[in-house]
């Protein structure tokens, strides 16, 4: 058998085994809690899992082993910057989200204030953010596809060409995500969470194992075998190949340079606890309590992966080497496929062996892949159904069947919108739309919870203009900004109107955000509600009432 | 029923406010917000040195400390997972203690109340 046939064997059995768990899922699920919220019956550690699967994106897994793989140490600060970020959660949000929300976001937001205004806004800010990072992972997909089943220019399979088959990948995800969603709605999507994380973790883990073995855990050896394989030496070792470049001779560039690297750690560290998709995981446990135990798993289970991605990132530079990989491809997303194969080949006797790894890491990225954009899916049809439907247009005059079968609707209708999104975007650039999430979220999403939750005078105004002075901040900079136009690798390579300097707006957007809400609260005519306020943080912080 | 008025809570908006003034609430309060904030900067803080450090310290960065490759930025960046599983550990520890006992306490005199 074939690697090809091999990962396609496995896939199909991956998603014939969450296929099967969601239609049980569907059977468990028959009130808008189910559906939303997984009858807020898993346990932390269940929770955590879920976490994980639903946060470790194919941009971390593939993503952050093909940079650490070309660029050497660079790749290492998405991976910290990505965990350090629980902390914002674990201390800040998860809990006293869960205490006040009921199944979205601006279920806190609005807690307080008029519900029509900040509900619009969250929802709005909610469904950008997860199209963008949904349309990021589907045309990520998309690409994917080619390498990991191996076709070549000229080749085809099944019928199809390379770029057929692209175009066949996104929109094969994009229904299987439809299905989850539509039929298992949370709980179905929580369990396919769940399997892709162990599946990741087990997957991960045998590759981190093998590389380590490879150099007969001796860490150092791998590292200088990395960098002398690299080409570049002790410098592969060093942050500095990738970002915050310094350009000899041009000090104003290599000043942009490290203001990039700036403002995208920031927006890493602040983006995960304003990410929708993120937030609603934590209302399918009983209590808070339980909420923390599922941050304090995720953490666990996202460290652990994020360590790991520092044998797979060094071990493809050092056992595949660059050459091979950016011959197959040149943002470097093969890399771990790439080492998984090398690994077999060393440890599995030879061609059949590495085929076999191959396949398995292929498979285990699909996987990876559909749970996340899942995620994504049901957190902008839960908010269009439950913020914008139930709330702002019928004023919560609806029957729980009638908003479930509304969530159903715009799960299939977001869904169809990403899939046709995606089909237009599959030649273009948009690997920057993840890190634009990460803003947007840290930049509108993040100060307007922050605010609620701890600021006794913030108002209906404050909250709106935080998310949408954040929101729009961070996007109107990067559609000024080179990773749209004006370089040879911008989404639009051929034309150029950029001129914010940076790829990253976190630094200017994020504060813009907290601004705006602090400036939209003091402006606010209507002062805030004080007995709201009281009733929230009683709420929050006991868990007196929570749903 | 689908808007966000409180299900369980029978509790009036009068009680809510009586509570959130009471010493106990306001003992809760600060014990929670004792503990992140101050928790909070030093973490942000921690990861900007970090990251600052990254850009423009290089040289300290490339130093070797440890065998023939381990130099300060990876040994700087694995201390910053081994930051963050401490202080999560040393969060949940915190709220074990000082803060689930108050918080059950006040949430059971609530809903044992005036319902």
């Amino acid at each position: 058998m074939s690697a090809r046939t091999l990962t396609i064997v496995l896939f199909v059995v991956f998603v014939l085994i969450t296929l099967g768990i969601t239609i049980w899922a569907s059977r468990q699920t028959r009130t808008a809690t189910d559906f939303y919220a997984g009858g807020r019956s898993f346990s932390g550690f269940a929770n955590g899992m879920a976490i994980g699967g639903d946060y470790m994106s194919a941009a971390s897994f593939l993503g952050i082993a093909g940079i650490i793989a070309l660029s050497g140490y660079d790749g290492f600060l998405y991976s910290i910057g990505f965990l350090v970020a629980w902390l914002v959660a674990l201390l800040l949000v998860a809990e006293l989200l869960r205490n006040s929300g009921k199944y979205t976001m601006a279920d806190v937001l609005a807690f307080r204030m008029r519900q029509t205004p900040v509900r619009v806004a969250a929802s709005i800010s909610t469904i950008t953010v997860s199209i963008f990072y949904l349309l990021a992972q589907m045309v990520g997909a998309g690409a994917l596809v080619a390498l990991l089943l191996g076709i070549k220019p000229g080749q085809t399979f099944l019928g199809m060409d390379a770029a057929t088959a692209k175009i066949a990948t996104i929109v094969f995800i994009g229904i299987l995500m439809i299905v989850y969603v539509t039929v298992g709605g949370m709980k179905g999507t929580t369990y396919v969470q769940i399997v892709k994380a162990f599946l990741l973790m087990v997957g991960a883990a045998l590759m981190t194992v093998l590389v380590l073995a490879a150099f007969k855990f001796n860490l150092s050896d791998l590292l200088g075998s990395a960098a002398e394989k690299s080409g570049k030496g002790a410098a592969f070792l060093e942050p500095g190949l990738r970002y915050g470049k310094e350009v000899a001779g041009d000090a104003t560039q290599t000043f942009y340079n490290k203001m990039d690297l700036l403002s995208l750690g920031i927006a890493l560290v602040l983006g995960t606890a304003g990410l929708p998709h993120i937030l609603i995981r934590f209302y399918t446990v009983p209590n808070s309590k339980a909420a923390r135990k599922s941050v304090l798993w995720a953490i666990g289970i996202i460290g652990v992966f994020y360590l790991m991605t520092l044998a797979l990132g060094f071990g493809a530079a050092a056992m595949v080497g660059s050459e091979a990989i950016t011959a197959q491809d040149k943002g470097g997303n093969t890399a771990a496929p790439q080492l998984a194969q090398a690994l077999g080949e060393k440890f599995f006797g030879g061609t059949n062996g590495g085929a076999a790894m191959l396949a398995v890491i292929a498979a285990v990225a699909f996987a990876t892949i559909l749970a996340v954009v899942a995620g994504l899916t049901l957190a902008s049809s839960s908010s269009l159904a439950h913020d914008l439907y139930a709330n702002v247009w019928r004023k919560g005059q609806v029957t729980e069947g009638g908003e479930v079968k509304v969530a159903r609707i715009s799960a299939f209708a977001i869904g169809a919108v990403a899939i046709v999104l995606a089909i237009f975007a599959q030649s273009l650039n948009v690997a920057f739309l993840v890190a634009l999430a990460f803003a947007v979220a840290a930049s509108g999403n993040l100060p307007a919870i922050l605010y609620s939750l701890f600021w006794k005078r913030f108002t209906t105004t404050g909250a709106t203009a935080a998310i949408y002075g954040g929101l729009v901040t961070a996007v109107v900079l990067v559609f000024f900004s080179p990773v749209v136009s004006g370089t040879p690798t911008a989404m639009f390579p051929d034309s150029d109107w950029h001129w914010f300097p940076l790829s990253n707006p976190g630094i200017i957007s994020i504060p813009v955000g907290f601004l705006c809400g602090w400036l939209g609260t003091l402006l606010s005519r209507e002062p805030a509600d004080a007995a709201k306020f009281a009733e929230l943080e009683v709420r929050s912080l006991t868990g007196h009432g929570a749903h | 029923m689908s808007t966000d008025a409180p299900e369980k809570s029978a509790a009036t908006p009068d009680r809510y406010e009586q509570v959130a003034s009471s010493p106990e609430f306001a003992g809760l309060r600060s014990a929670l917000r004792r503990f992140v904030f101050p928790m909070t900067i030093a973490f942000f803080t921690w990861y900007a040195l970090y990251v600052i450090l990254s850009a423009y310290a290089r040289d300290f960065m490339g130093k070797v400390v440890l065998g023939d490759h381990i130099n300060v930025a990876l040994i700087f960046g694995l201390l910053q997972f081994v930051s963050t599983f401490l202080i999560a550990w040393l969060y949940a520890r915190y709220a074990d203690r000082r803060l689930d006992p108050v918080a059950e306490q006040i949430k059971a005199e609530l809903e044992g109340g005036d319902q």
